[in-house]
């Protein structure tokens, strides 16, 4: 194993434990915080790839646009600070058999993968992108929504 | 011979292979090495700026400064180091304790990645990134999330506003400064540091004098420094986000201003005053390394010079002065340098030079009429004749008659 291999096992893991820990933390600072040093990792792994361009604009936008933002909303909304709701739906468990029976097993990921990043393929990372858009959009809609009781 | 870097560098990789290390590990120990070999350096300049600082502002307040350790006072910073490193430390109450410590690292840490792209010589830099002036923006983004950081870890109200301040500030002086930046990448052609350095013939302070002036007044706003420093104005939110910190948690956040200050310094050398460039650097390149620092030292002493000698503006003021009269300044500013320079393609070094400095003195002079247009309207208004709220006449007189 080359030293860049430690790199990017170190980096990953830090990506990925920070990455669940956005979405596990109660406070909602802490959960901002999380995200920052998530994309930051990713950041690290475009430099890894030898993509500085990509690695600085991912600090730029993500970081030091998108984040602060985000950190400036909850501090002026400090009522909201601290969640404490239920964490996870009831069909919880639906959504890691659909992603099982999707992305299970070391090959479809590693075909996934290719796919997302082969030159002369748009279709895919376009329908996953506006897939996942609109599943952020509706999942925003239905947060917003005011229940009727 | 004039480069002990690089050549202690060869010297090392050689014997390390030597000794039969896999050369992909050879890499990586020889980049960390670097690493804690510029860290450290720098972080020892940053010791002596305590001193430069407090000597030159006892000179501007008409005082001697420190003069009691050593020689002019030059073992002070180690009494004050002691001094914060057996302070108490105290958290406050509420205080979100891991964020809380994290800050003060942030803050120093930041200014540190700004110095792995600052071309020291020709042969000696950190990283040579085709990106650098990206990169800077970037790293200054984090600098901000340090600072609120600390702000809300701190649990205080005051620390909070501060944190709030300098938020709105870093963001609405980023635009002009990000603008201003724009020059010296369109004049050189590149974005890599050490590109913008060799392009320099001449010295951009000449070829794009507004925009220096203009990046140098942003990063002053991105200091925090006075007449900027609204984030810490003690009469009003007593330090800022950094007010429940002690011992050597605040001395971070002071180191890593200081120390900021100079970064700033160095990266205005290197954009516009030529950087390492000076008489034999290219043969000797550890000469390179004193020009920089000499270039450096100067504009830190400007940017006190500042300090010491402007009041604190008002934060609207201070923000209608980056939206209204930066900003807009800098976009015409970067279109007329961008339409010149493609133009003037191909000229002779004179004429480039005297169209480009010709060009810059015309908006300056444009700026100065609109100002004065605009000042002269001001006065107008403030001195016209506006009714005063009066007690009735009739009223008055009833009450007298009832007495």
């Amino acid at each position: 194993m080359t030293a860049m291999q430690v790199v990017f096992l170190v980096t990953a893991v830090v990506t990925l434990g920070g990455a669940v820990m956005v979405v596990t933390a109660r406070n909602l600072v802490h959960a901002a915080l999380w995200l920052i040093l998530t994309l930051f990792g990713v950041a690290v792994m475009f430099a890894l790839l030898n993509a500085p361009f990509f690695t600085v604009v991912q600090v730029v936008i993500y970081i030091g646009a998108i984040s602060i933002l985000m950190i400036f909303a909850i501090m002026l909304t400090r009522r909201v600070m601290q969640d404490s709701g239920p964490q996870v739906n009831p069909g919880w468990w639906m959504s890691i058999l659909l992603a099982l029976l999707l992305f299970g097993g070391v090959d479809p990921l590693l075909a996934l993968g290719k796919a997302l990043v082969s030159p002369d393929g748009y279709v895919l990372p376009f329908e996953l992108a506006s897939v996942l858009l609109l599943a952020a959009l509706i999942g925003a809609i239905v947060v917003a929504w005011e229940k009727k009781s | 011979m004039g480069d002990p870097i690089n050549a202690i560098a060869n010297w090392l990789s050689g014997w390390l292979t030597a000794l039969g290390l896999p050369a992909s590990l050879v890499t990586v120990i020889l980049m960390v090495l670097g690493v804690v070999v510029l860290a450290s350096f720098v972080l020892i300049v940053d010791i002596l700026l305590v001193w430069v600082e407090r000597k030159v502002v006892a000179r501007f307040q008409d005082r001697l400064g420190p003069n009691r350790l050593g020689p002019f006072g030059l073992i002070q910073p180690v009494a004050d180091i002691i001094k914060l490193l057996i302070k108490e430390d105290i958290t406050p109450v509420g205080a979100d304790r891991i964020i809380y410590n994290i800050a003060p690292i942030m803050a120093l840490a930041v200014v540190l990645l700004l110095w792995a792209v600052i071309p020291f010589a020709p042969t000696i830099l950190g990283a040579d990134v085709n990106v650098a002036v990206l990169y800077i923006v970037a790293v200054g983004a984090l600098g901000t999330l340090g600072v609120i950081m600390a702000g809300w870890a701190s649990n205080n109200k005051y620390a909070l506003l501060g944190a709030f301040r300098t938020v709105a500030q870093m963001v609405s002086y980023e635009v002009p400064m990000v603008i201003a930046l724009l020059v010296p990448v369109l004049l050189a052609r590149s974005m890599g540091l050490q590109v913008i350095v060799n392009a320099q013939e001449p010295w951009y302070i000449l070829v794009a004098p507004l925009a220096a002036i203009i990046f140098l007044i942003t990063s002053i706003a991105e200091l925090g420094r006075a007449p900027f420093d609204i984030n810490e104005a003690e009469s009003e939110i007593v330090a800022g986000f950094h007010i429940e910190y002690t011992g050597m948690k605040f001395g971070l956040f002071y180191a890593g201003e200081l120390l900021h200050a100079l970064t700033v310094s160095a990266l205005f050398s290197t954009l516009f005053l030529g950087g390492w460039r000076g008489p034999f650097a290219e043969q000797v390149p550890i000469l390179g390394v004193v020009y920089l620092f000499i270039k450096a030292f100067f504009i830190y002493w400007v940017i006190m010079w500042i300090k010491y000698s402007f009041p604190r503006l008002r934060i609207d003021q201070m923000l209608g002065f980056s939206w209204k009269f930066l900003t807009p300044l800098a976009l015409a500013l970067l279109i007329v340098t961008a339409i010149l320079d493609k133009v003037i393609e191909g000229v002779s070094t004179p004429v480039y030079v005297i169209s480009h400095l010709m060009a810059n003195l015309i908006i300056a002079w444009g700026t100065v009429q609109l100002l004065r247009t605009y000042a002269r309207f001001e006065r107008k208004r403030v001195a016209e004749v506006r009714p005063v709220a009066v007690a009735p006449e009739a009223d008055y007189k009833e009450l007298i008659v009832q007495e």
